[in-house]
């Protein structure tokens, strides 16, 4: 249990280890891309661990890393393909960024740290554990960004419509909320805010 | 699992590898196939409601429980013509929605090379397809779609572009592109950028001036030209070069002048044109 809450919260890998820091900025403007590519990342570290766990003690040494990207590589595209067909307007969203997740930290890190040295099980949970510590900081971050800055949540209008300047109101949204630099912001401020809390345990 | 074999030998590694590649080569490639005809109707839905919103016939979309059913119903009600003209302006054979604008543009961009000896320039020519798609309007009015198709800064760019039956009056247009910078170039597929569009005319007094797209602002009384998107200076370069290539090759199914090319017509229309492309040369 705690391979699967310790990478949520206490080990989590944007927070604490500050991995995958550059997808979790670029497709957190809106909530619906960010829940399908944590989910996608979830999905990708906890089958390629529980994979290469299986395989860990038939790989030839001397192709170890190339072995783990085939794997990685290989669910990634599968991924991919399923996304195109069955999600594909999210799919254009994320453009390049779902074929990015092969050079993901998170799922290297994990696979090295973890997923050779250990059984298939703990390895898939402690994937999981990881995917989801992921998504979740996206999850955050892009429900405050698409809030402020596009006033809606998975495109649902929440801001009225009437408080906004145009209708008379006194409202505007934030246009700094949907540019990079402020998930930059928003991580940074979490970060803090989890450290804190950490620290005062 | 107890191994025999030792790790580290050259043998098995190979084979392992070899092994590896053929299990996951195979996986691939069946969820590929098994996938395919899914993800081309996607794109193939994609396509008809861009065309659609050229002739503003999307902005009731959003929101809609089935929206694929709904754009393939669309499509179905208002395009009710579509079809090949060559470069001299006659109807081709072939299935219009199935034309690869990407091949075309190649194929454009060797003619107006123009360092080609007579023999390959003619079979481009000759291979070149530019698609019509026609939509008629609730209230009778036809509008003539034709598709666009350029580099930008970063990839392919692209668009629809509707006109009024004379063939000069911009009617709507949809621009698309592949990885504009977002904020910037992307811009460009905002309903913000391509409204300018409407109204704005290609001829002068029957002289094709394309669009101009202009930085620091388009006069308002200027009927070729519309306001560039700041900050995104190169893609607004590429779509006005875009639009200038690309709507200059359907020039001969365009001129100011006439009605379209109906079936009756389009025998005289390509005479007149061979004159003129003689003339040129």
């Amino acid at each position: 249990m705690k391979l699967l809450t310790d990478p949520i919260h206490k080990n989590n890998p944007i927070t604490v280890l500050i991995l995958g820091i550059c997808s979790a900025l670029a497709v957190t403007v809106k909530l619906e891309p960010a829940l399908v590519m944590g989910l996608a990342v979830t999905i990708v570290t906890a089958s390629s661990s529980f994979i290469l766990s299986l395989l860990r003690n038939t790989i030839p040494p001397r192709i170890r890393i190339i072995v783990q990207l085939v794997v990685v590589a290989t669910f990634v595209i599968l991924i991919d393909q399923f996304l195109r067909a069955f999600a594909y307007d999210v799919s254009k969203q994320l453009s390049v960024f779902v074929g990015l997740i092969i050079t993901n930290c998170i799922i290297m890190g994990r696979i090295e740290a973890f997923a050779l040295g250990h059984k298939p099980w703990p390895s898939f949970i402690d994937g999981l554990g990881n995917g989801l510590g992921y998504g979740m900081i996206l999850i955050i971050v892009a429900f405050i960004r698409e809030l402020f800055g596009s006033g809606t949540l998975f495109g649902y209008q929440i801001i009225p419509e009437n408080w906004y300047i145009v209708h008379g109101g006194f409202y505007a949204n934030n246009g700094l909320m949907i540019l990079p630099p402020m998930a930059m912001i928003v991580v940074g401020i979490i970060i803090w805010i989890q450290r804190s809390i950490i620290r005062t345990h | 699992m107890e191994l025999k074999w030792n790790k580290n030998n050259n043998g098995y590694t190979i084979l392992y590898a070899t092994a590896l590649v053929v299990v996951v080569a195979t996986a691939l490639a069946l969820t590929a196939t098994g996938l395919k005809s899914r993800q081309q109707a996607n794109i193939a839905i994609e396509k008809k409601q861009n065309i659609l919103t050229a002739v503003h016939k999307t902005d009731s979309i959003d929101g809609r429980p089935n929206k694929r059913a709904y754009i393939e119903a669309l499509y179905e009600k208002y395009i009710v013509e579509q079809y090949i003209v060559g470069e001299e302006g006659g109807r081709k054979e072939g299935d219009a929605f199935a034309v690869d604008m990407k091949t075309q543009y190649d194929i454009i961009r060797q003619i107006d090379a123009g360092n080609l000896d007579a023999a390959r320039q003619a079979s481009l020519r000759a291979a070149l397809k530019l698609p019509v798609y026609v939509c008629r309007n609730d209230d009778g009015a036809y509008k003539y779609i034709l598709p666009v198709y350029g580099l930008g800064l970063w990839g392919a760019v692209w668009g629809y572009i509707a006109f009024d039956d004379d063939m000069n009056t911009i009617y709507g247009a949809t621009f698309d592109h592949k990885g504009e910078t977002p904020g910037l170039g992307a811009e460009i597929a905002t309903p913000t950028f391509s409204k300018k569009f409407i109204g704005k005319q290609i001829f002068d007094r029957g002289t094709f001036t394309s669009i101009h797209i202009l930085k620091g602002g388009a006069p308002p009384d200027n009927p070729h030209a519309v306001d560039a998107i700041s900050g995104g200076t190169i893609t607004s370069r590429s779509v006005e070069t875009m639009l200038k290539n690309s709507l200059a090759k359907y020039l001969p199914f365009l001129s100011p002048d006439e009605p379209p090319a109906t079936d009756s017509l389009s025998g005289q229309r390509q005479s007149e044109v061979a004159i003129d492309s003689t003339n040129r040369q």
